[in-house]
């Protein structure tokens, strides 16, 4: 199996500079991606000038941050802004307002073109494997393409990468010359992991990458994203709904709630000792495959609010169980509630 | 429990193939199982198993060609509903047998209202007035907890949110009383917190109203919190079948031993998952003998080409290997 150093070897022998960032990386410690009050505002407009009516706080003030070789979970219900996160991370989206820092440089205010080397250090892995690869091309176009983005020039060895990238994720090497629809959900998930890691990334944002598949299948996948963070040291920030997932490969894990960050805490401590009344209300939401602690599962009452032009106060009131006088009035800060354990509830934090 | 009158839904050995461009999907293959009054049974399987088609043939929903229904019974309190014709069937569906969907958006129509569909529900079996109808329809959205429901007749499907047309879903299925209803993975699409609200609200009514509940889904998280009795389902046959707390505590087929074992939680991180190899086969294309033995880390030579029988561990709990049964098969 190939490692990530001589995967970088490999691709060094190209000409390209491919050791770019490693000072920075080192000056950063060993955060790989730093996120820092990330906001995207969408307006929406109406009536016949289109005059802007209001907004959809999608992402409104998120903070995070992801070490390397680690996993960031980002969970919440839909609608609650984490792909949204995951656009403005890859720069498919424009913050607002706010920091993303990768590898100690600033990325929001870079051009189209100063973006392109960071291009491949970050990449998607996205929910349906099939909407995401083009179904007139082969999978060993597919993945090449990439590469051919980056200039790797010679054909042969644009070949021969295509099929040792193939056999990391467990296809055969004759899969290159088959078409999308002849695979099944989980191998074409499988291949859409390996043109992630075509141009040998160090994060890869996994948007929902097993919630399409089968439960058998699911944990293929998921082993084999393990496998490879061990063996390439890749960071990743998983994006999911389902938290028996996310509690599995995550080391931290942040709540998501209508564009904010509800809770962000290790995931023993989040599981253990959830603090915030909605990750709270989700973990006993979440049926567990246990008949002897079979109960009435607590259900929230009501939908998740729109995001168009929330109420002040606190994004959760009109769910919360707790919910007080204060919490429809006054800007719900993210109080320190340990080391590493942040929760956006004062409420939790008064005691 | 076991007493035979209790039996309102039993299919037996049913049989549904699909004729595909010179190829025989045996989507279903020898199926058989018991819904009793009152009870929560759950098949469970994985996409394209034909846990969906089973359960669609019981309502005579299967298009034929290219389905055909190749054996097998279906029997409604002792009536095969595979010998009646489309306006006998008619009186069934709805009636006695109701089915939920999965996605509620398609299964709507999105150019009539909530109360027009609800009430259509309705109409199909009875003949009732026009201020009973609207009554019983403001009724039932209120049975399912559906707020404000005098004002949610004039909306549209668009203007709710998804929880809330699975609740207008429900309550359509409700709407002549039916003893049995077949939810197919009624709360897939749905968020956490929406899941728990639809499966607090099935187990409600199940009670208020001594419902049998016939639910197919994927998810081993749901089926341990509503289930009293389990079928597993693999490549059309069933694989396992008994009480839910035998399928979770002491399954005895590989095919659930590891599927079990495959789930992610908290306490396994660290370890490796178990998965188990392979993928679910084409029904179109299935391996012989045990269907499973491709994948299976227990296959012996027999199990390429002799069928699995059904083995027997007492209290209705069986399932078919033969090798984890007496060790040789």
């Amino acid at each position: 199996m190939a490692t990530r150093a001589d995967a970088r070897c490999c691709m060094m022998a190209t000409g390209e500079g491919y050791n770019l960032d490693m000072e920075q990386m080192e000056q950063a410690g060993n955060i790989v991606l730093k996120v820092e009050g990330l906001k995207k505002h969408f307006p929406v407009r109406r009536g016949f000038f289109q005059r802007v009516m209001g907004s959809i706080q999608a992402v409104d003030g998120v903070d995070f941050d992801i070490e390397a070789g680690k996993t960031l979970g980002l969970v919440g219900e839909s609608g609650c802004g984490k792909s949204t996160v995951s656009r403005l991370i890859l720069k498919l989206l424009e913050p607002d307002e706010g920091k993303v820092i990768f590898q100690g440089q600033d990325i929001s205010g870079l051009s189209q073109n100063q973006m392109k080397p960071l291009r491949k250090e970050m990449q998607i892995i996205f929910q349906d494997p099939y909407g995401s690869l083009n179904p007139r091309m082969t999978i060993g176009e597919s993945i090449e393409e990439g590469l051919r983005t980056l200039g790797v020039k010679g054909q042969a060895e644009r070949k021969a990468r295509v099929e040792k990238l193939l056999e990391m994720v467990g296809i055969s090497a004759s899969a290159a010359y088959r078409y999308p629809h002849e695979f099944s959900g989980g191998q074409r998930q499988r291949i859409g992991i390996a043109r992630a890691l075509s141009v040998d990334p160090s994060l890869i944002v996994c948007d929902e990458p097993v919630s399409a598949l089968d439960v058998s299948i699911q944990a293929q996948i998921i082993n084999l994203l393990k496998d490879l963070q061990t063996q390439l040291g890749l960071s990743y920030l998983f994006i999911a709904h389902d938290l028996h997932v996310v509690g599995y490969v995550s080391d931290t894990v942040a709540v998501m709630y209508l564009g904010h960050i509800m809770e962000y805490a290790p995931a023993d401590e989040l599981y253990d000792k959830p603090l915030h009344p909605y990750t709270l209300a989700l973990l006993s939401a979440v049926p567990v495959p246990e008949p002897d602690k079979r109960c009435e599962l607590k259900a929230l009452s009501g939908d998740v609010p729109s995001p168009l032009d929330p109420l002040p106060g606190c994004r959760f009131q009109g769910r919360c169980p707790l919910v007080e006088e204060r919490c429809r009035e006054d800007e719900i800060k993210f109080y320190q509630a340990g080391e590493n354990h942040r929760v956006r509830c004062w409420k939790v934090i008064a005691g | 429990m076991d007493n035979g009158k209790d039996i309102l839904l039993s299919v037996q050995d049913l049989k549904v193939y699909f004729h595909l461009n010179q190829r025989l999907a045996q989507a279903v293959d020898g199926v058989s199982y018991e819904v009793r009054k009152g009870e929560t049974v759950c098949l469970v399987g994985e996409s394209g198993c034909g846990k969906t088609v089973s359960a669609l043939t019981t309502l005579g929903l299967i298009p034929q060609p290219p389905g055909e229904i190749a054996g097998g019974q279906v029997l409604f309190k002792g009536q095969n509903l595979l010998d009646l014709g489309d306006d006998e069937m008619q009186k069934i569906r709805g009636n006695h047998i109701a089915m939920v969907f999965q996605e509620p958006m398609t299964s709507l129509n999105p150019v009539f209202t909530v109360g027009d569909q609800v009430q259509e529900a309705i109409m199909v079996h009875e003949k009732v007035s026009k201020t009973e109808l609207r009554q019983r329809s403001v009724q039932l959205l209120e049975d399912v907890g559906l707020p404000a429901p005098e004002e949610r007749l004039a909306d549209y499907p668009h203007q709710l949110s998804g929880g809330q047309r699975q609740r207008v879903m429900i309550a359509m299925a409700l709407a002549c009383n039916p003893e049995v209803v077949i939810a197919d993975e009624p709360t897939t699409a749905l968020d956490v917190t929406i899941q728990a609200q639809i499966l607090n609200l099935f187990g409600e009514l199940q009670r208020e109203r001594d419902l049998s509940l016939l639910y197919i889904t994927h998810d081993l998280g749901v089926v341990a919190n509503i289930a009293d009795r389990i079928y597993i389902m693999y490549a059309g046959i069933i694989v396992e079948q008994g009480s839910a707390p035998e399928i979770f505590h002491d399954p005895r087929h590989p095919y659930t031993q590891g599927l079990l074992a495959s789930l992610p939680n908290r306490a396994k991180r660290g370890a490796r998952l178990h998965s188990i190899p392979g993928t679910v086969p084409d029904p179109a294309y299935k391996p012989g003998g045990c269907p499973f033995h491709p994948r299976c880390n227990l296959a012996i030579e027999t199990c390429q080409s002799r069928f699995p029988e059904m083995c027997d561990y007492g209290n209705g709990h069986q399932s078919r290997c033969p090798v984890l049964y007496d060790g040789n098969g």
